[in-house]
């Protein structure tokens, strides 16, 4: 069940790189990012918990992680 | 947290005051055998965790333990102000010559334990209190010193009581007083404490109250009771909806959230915080002529899950279509992360919030980014500069349809 | 000036790594306030926000040039909050505010006691703090620094409260009249605390600054009787106004049930709200229906020297 107000995007590198999503796994406290063998997986069920705190997108490469604002037009999070 | 008296005497009994030679049953046929037993008339007792036994008919003597059975097998039928025996105690019936007053209370203004005495036991200790001022000793005594029997010594000689039966009483008040502290009671009473015709002294009832912060210390004697963790022993039956909202508490440790709604009969859902916030609130509905459905708090950080419970529960109430979404100032709270949760939990019943939440107003931290969300969904929200009062007056005209001041002082 | 903390005082933070203790240390720092080091057993080496952590409250006296801190917040959980304070009090810090809830009473009055015999002062249990605005907070009331700024303005009014959050709605609707806030603090909610209003009293009596004072009351306990008798055995200078919330417990059928802090079950027509509010105006406390009627009522008792 995708977020209401929160949407998260992430590039096709970063998606796909399972040392990156470890990191973004431990760095997020609300558990949006989940790591796997293959690299990253969104927990979606927790998106709407995300408390807007950008070490997702501190922890990624520039443009790597987007935190998307939908009740906002759309304003993102990136770096 | 409230014992049973059968769990009282048994407290009081580990701690070595005298007890009778009572039992527990939970059959009218247990409760025959223990008197075959005891061998002489008895007293069977309600065990339920409220008072007013004697009044409605759950206290009975037998003189046969048939006569026993019969009597039991009533009082496990009789509900006792909505409570329903969980079993009975059956007494030997004493032969008393004189029935005295013990118990150990906290004081809150000294912030000591003090325990109190009178040698007019058996009857209403605040009535005692006022008509004979005298016949009640009071002793305070230090959290830090251990306790000494003189302190029960003195408590109970300031009534006058003296001679063998103030040598006699002296190690019951002491061994309570022991008990108070070793097992965090906030009340420690037995009343009455009987004088047999061979001088020697008994217990004839028991209640106990300990704690809830102190239960998890406390766990070794809890178990050896058979009380379970989750018993709350609350002196009523909570509601489905209390239940609810404990289970979603209890599942997150992220934040705080209770709802009660026994003795709220309207239909303003309120979902408000956090504590004297939610008092305050409750009051200001109430003043503006509102019925709430209700009284909840949100407390600490808690998620939007979290949130989202708790208005969830409230809108699935019996008569309640809106609710009003207020909170004193908050600092820790996020304003946005409770409105996504209120919001979400409209969503979830397919409701628009935007007709649903009849008022927002929860100033503090994270406040603009939660007015962009209540933007978003069309939600009627205000920032500090309307008052709490102000608030309650609005969401009681949107759901009452009019707000009806009640006057000062009314 | 203020009560119990100003621009001098030092203090520290007993439970510094834990996730309140982070978060209200970050705050205060912000805000101006002194912290000289924490307390976190086994975690000495460490910092938070730049402050110190040391295993005893001895080595962070030594580490502070021998110098004892005035003050402690102690955020440490309830099977340990007894001992930290314990510690506190032993090494001479006067000053302690409690933020732990759920502590049973025993260890509450234990500590109380020792803080007696030790010319020291408890402030909480539970409870969020106090605040000498544009000065120096202890504990996480009026939330971060920008949070803070907003609510609490200086001011001539002394606010104490058994209520966190209201200690802040309360000091907000002053600071928007113009009256501002000398010192607020949050007392604490539970049954067992270690300052009442009456024992806070001769603090603000001795504070320049403060010219007048309101409470926050709930049902439960003889906290409001004991202002009382405090008010009419002392010639204050300090007008008091009163605001009361819980008014609904008074219902019947709400007797017996408890609501918000631990010290609110009402029992007995002792500690009903009607009881209470009489026992206030009695004493010359006029005990307001609305927090937005609070400004008015305190310019009211200041008579002609009120701000306008």
């Amino acid at each position: 069940m995708a977020g209401v107000f929160i949407d998260v995007e992430v590039t096709d590198e970063v998606k796909a790189d399972p040392e990156l999503a470890q990191t973004l796994s431990d760095a997020c406290p609300v558990n949006i990012y989940a790591a796997t063998a293959e690299g990253l997986d969104i927990v979606e069920e927790n998106l709407d918990e995300c408390i807007l705190c950008r070490l997702c997108v501190d922890a990624a490469p520039p443009g790597g992680v987007k935190v998307v604002k939908l009740y906002d037009d759309g304003a993102t999070l990136e770096r | 947290m409230r014992f049973f008296e059968y769990e009282s005497r048994r407290l009081i009994e580990e701690a070595g005051i005298p007890v009778t030679k009572y039992g527990f049953a939970t059959t009218s046929e247990e409760a025959r055998d223990i008197a075959a037993d005891i061998a002489g008339p008895t007293v069977i007792k309600s065990q339920v965790l409220t008072g007013g036994r004697m009044k409605a008919g759950g206290v009975k003597f037998a003189d046969t333990p048939d006569e026993a059975m019969e009597h039991a097998a009533d009082i496990l039928e009789l509900e006792i102000s909505g409570h329903t025996p969980r079993g009975v105690l059956v007494d030997p019936k004493a032969e008393i010559e004189q029935e005295y007053y013990a118990s150990v209370v906290w004081d809150g203004t000294a912030r000591r334990p003090m325990m109190l005495f009178s040698d007019m036991g058996g009857i209403d200790i605040e009535e005692v209190a006022e008509t004979h001022p005298d016949h009640v000793g009071r002793q305070h005594y230090s959290n830090l010193h251990p306790v000494s029997g003189f302190l029960a010594k003195q408590c109970i000689a300031s009534t006058g009581v003296t001679g063998k039966e103030l040598t006699g009483l002296v190690p019951i008040l002491t061994s309570l007083a022991q008990l108070f502290v070793d097992r965090d009671m906030t009340l420690a009473e037995i009343n009455p404490i009987a004088r047999l015709a061979d001088g020697s002294f008994v217990a004839l009832d028991a209640h106990m109250e300990m704690e809830d912060e102190a239960k998890p210390r406390q766990k070794e004697i809890l178990t050896e009771l058979g009380i379970a963790e989750e018993d709350n022993r609350e002196g009523y039956e909570p509601s489905e909806f209390e239940l609810n909202v404990a289970a979603i508490d209890a599942a997150d440790h992220r934040g705080v959230i209770q709802g009660k709604d026994t003795g709220f009969h309207g239909n303003i859902g309120l979902v408000i915080g956090a504590g004297g916030g939610s008092l305050t609130l409750t009051d200001a509905v109430r003043s503006q002529g509102g019925h709430p459905a209700n009284y909840s708090e949100i407390g600490g950080n808690p998620s939007v899950a979290k949130a989202q419970g708790l208005a969830k529960e409230v809108l699935s109430k019996d008569g309640v279509e809106k609710i009003a979404v207020m909170m004193s100032i908050v600092s820790n709270t996020r304003v946005d992360i409770v409105a996504r949760g209120v919001i979400k939990a409209c969503l979830d019943l397919g409701k628009d919030p935007g007709e649903t939440i009849a008022i927002f107003r929860i100033p503090g931290a994270w406040e603009e980014e939660g007015f962009k969300i209540l933007d978003s969904y069309g939600i009627e929200y205000c920032d500090r500069s309307v008052s709490m009062h102000e608030a309650a007056r609005r969401a009681v005209e949107n759901i009452q349809g009019v707000a009806e001041p009640k006057a000062e002082g009314a | 000036m203020s009560i119990l903390l100003d621009e001098d005082t030092t203090f520290i933070v007993q439970g510094i790594t834990g996730r309140e203790a982070v978060s209200l240390t970050r705050e205060c720092l912000d805000y101006g306030s002194k912290i000289v080091g924490g307390v976190t057993p086994g975690r000495k080496g460490r910092e938070v926000h730049g402050v110190p952590v040391f295993d005893t409250v001895a080595q962070l006296v030594e580490h502070n040039d021998g110098v004892t801190p005035t003050g402690s917040v102690v955020t440490v959980p309830p099977a340990f909050t007894k001992d930290a304070v314990f510690e506190a009090l032993e090494h001479g810090i006067k000053t302690v505010v409690v933020v732990t809830e759920r502590i049973p009473r025993r260890d509450v009055g234990q500590m109380v006691e020792l803080a007696d015999l030790h010319g020291a002062r408890i402030i909480g249990p539970n409870c969020l703090g106090l605040i000498v605005p544009g000065v120096a907070k202890m504990g996480g009331i009026g939330g971060p620094a920008k949070n803070a700024e907003q609510a609490y303005q200086p001011g001539s009014v002394g606010v104490m409260s058994r209520s966190g959050g209201m200690t802040t709605e309360i000091s907000s609707t002053l600071t928007a009249a113009g009256l501002g806030v000398s010192t607020a603090v949050s007392i604490g909610g539970d049954a067992i605390i270690g300052s009442t209003y009456a024992e806070l009293m001769p603090y603000f009596e001795a504070d320049e600054q403060t010219e007048a004072i309101v409470i926050y009351t709930e049902p439960g306990g003889r906290m409001e009787a004991q202002l009382a008798e405090w008010v009419a055995e002392n010639d204050s200078r300090l007008p008091i106004v009163a605001f009361m919330a819980g008014r609904f417990m008074d219902d019947d059928e709400m007797q017996g049930m408890a609501f918000g802090h631990a010290g609110t079950i009402v029992e007995g027509k002792e500690d009903s709200a009607a009881e209470k509010i009489a026992r206030l105006e009695e004493a010359g406390i006029p005990v307001v229906e609305r927090i937005d009627g609070i400004p008015d009522a305190v310019k009211e008792k200041l008579g002609p020297e009120a701000p306008a």
